[in-house]
């Protein structure tokens, strides 16, 4: 099955164990590093990927977000977490 | 090496971001595919611990991020476990390319402490007599045993199957097996042809028609298994029109460091005659990487040739391996042969028709071991 999950509101985001998240001086951005791999992460993703601490839900990522950048940001936030879902950077905390 | 649907930021922004460490060329293990140097015996200094922790500190310093302890078979050192565990206080991260041979729950345990963030296993079939003729040792039931053990320690793993004509045919039952060993991510590398595999290539080479059948057994798996296990199946480049983008580009993103402190834009770049590669014993990283003659060699688009230099897609393939074009066309500035374009295409195709001659003279396989071939008469780049 290759299921396509749409991520829910009251889902609970955290990012992938396997996935290292954290900032990179040299490159002077936010990267995610799993095996095999090195993903460079944008501005917008990391301030999405920093909420994702197995805590907070959708909802609140996006209100949080929301405050921060003080405009509507719940169709965005929703589309990245979609994409890093179907990448496996994140999953829904059970 | 970056795999098919890895995603990767490309612009390395000039960093070696993938650090290779080949720790020693010994192995336990003698597999006739091996991307070890023909004359591997010769390359018996071996760098030293701290010698080791110089190049980490080094790399790290430079912008490294993804780290391979590879060999040979790393676990014959005894300070693998000493070096995980400084490379992840520099911010690296770590992962063991092995056989498995070698690895004791024990080991495991200590380089998990040390930060290990990822095993690399090789697994050649899912059948014992073939796995142990294929590697001319008598291991499988060891390989499994530590992969059960792996999982139970909580690595993610990667199992790494090369695949030849003798176990393409058992692709089904090699996935069955990994999902029962319960891995995150599976590769099928079809063999690339240097060193000890193009010695052996006319008995590897699989038909069309077998790689197709292995693709349609992992297409099957993967819809059944979605996100559960991620597959990556590499197809021979031989039976491609275009080539590789191999390492992403000559002192692009990668660097390799062999046993003795060699520095390699590449594993196999030793078979490049004339080349010769500066050693972290008398140069400092940045120095080899920014500034050595070696690694400027077939950075960029400079040094192409036709039709190489007028083509669309140079940017995307980078006009493939320079190690195949030396081999097979003895230059290594041509373009890769396995592209349709290179006027030496030819000699691809005739090894594949080759390999498929029903009266063609079956060899038998040359296996890695010390003497197995006279090195003798080689010129190498020692």
């Amino acid at each position: 099955m290759s299921e396509t999950i749409t991520v829910a509101a009251d889902n609970i985001i955290e990012i992938n164990p396997v996935y290292l998240f954290r900032w990179e001086e040299p490159q002077k951005a936010h990267v995610l590093l799993y095996p095999e791999g090195i993903v460079k992460v944008n501005e917008t993703g990391a301030a999405i990927l920093k909420l994702c601490d197995g805590i907070k839900t959708v909802t609140e990522i996006i209100s949080e977000l929301n405050d921060k950048y003080n405009t509507d940001v719940t169709d965005s936030v929703n589309k990245f977490l979609e994409v890093a879902y179907a990448k496996g950077w994140i999953r829904i905390k059970s | 090496m970056p795999k098919d649907g890895s995603e990767l930021s490309l612009d390395g922004l000039g960093i070696p971001m993938w650090l290779t460490l080949e720790m020693t060329y010994r192995c336990p293990l003698h597999c006739p595919w091996c991307s070890n140097p023909l004359d591997f015996d010769k390359f018996k200094n071996e760098l030293s611990t701290e010698e080791w922790k110089k190049v980490l500190r080094e790399g790290r310093a430079m912008g490294a991020l993804q780290l391979g302890f590879t060999g040979g078979e790393p676990m014959l050192r005894d300070d693998i476990e000493e070096l995980v565990a400084y490379s992840t206080e520099l911010g690296y991260y770590a992962n063991l390319i092995t056989s498995g041979i070698g690895l004791t729950p024990e080991r495991l345990k200590t380089m998990k402490d040390g930060g290990l963030k990822q095993i690399q296993l090789s697994l050649q079939s899912s059948d014992r007599d073939i796995t142990n003729k294929l590697v001319g040792a008598d291991v499988y039931d060891q390989k499994i045993e530590i992969a059960y053990e792996i999982k139970r320690q909580g690595f993610p793993m990667v199992l790494n199957v090369p695949i030849c004509k003798q176990n393409i045919r058992q692709t089904r039952d090699i996935l069955k097996l990994a999902e029962e060993l319960g891995v995150e991510y599976i590769e099928f590398a079809n063999i690339q042809y240097y060193n000890w595999a193009l010695l052996n290539r006319a008995e590897f080479l699989p038909t069309r028609e077998e790689i197709e059948d292995a693709e349609a057994a992992v297409k099957e798996t993967r819809e059944r298994l979605g996100k559960k296990m991620e597959i990556y199946f590499v197809i021979p480049d031989y039976f491609d029109e275009r080539p590789k983008a191999c390492m992403n580009g000559w002192g692009a993103i990668h660097l390799t460091i062999g046993p003795d402190g060699a520095a390699l834009p590449c594993q196999e770049a030793r078979v490049i005659k004339g080349l010769e590669f500066p050693s972290v014993l008398d140069h400092s990283l940045d120095w080899i990487w920014n500034k050595s003659p070696v690694f400027n060699a077939y950075r960029g688009e400079d040094w192409m040739k036709e039709p190489c230099r007028s083509c669309d897609e140079k940017e995307k393939d980078h006009g493939g391996c320079r190690c195949q074009a030396l081999l097979l066309t003895g230059d290594a500035a041509n373009t890769d042969p396995v592209c349709s374009k290179s006027p030496f295409h030819h000699l691809i195709e005739s090894s594949v028709a080759e390999s498929i001659n029903e009266h063609r003279v079956e060899r038998p396989l040359v296996f890695r071991r010390k003497g197995a071939i006279t090195t003798d008469f080689l010129e190498t780049t020692e």
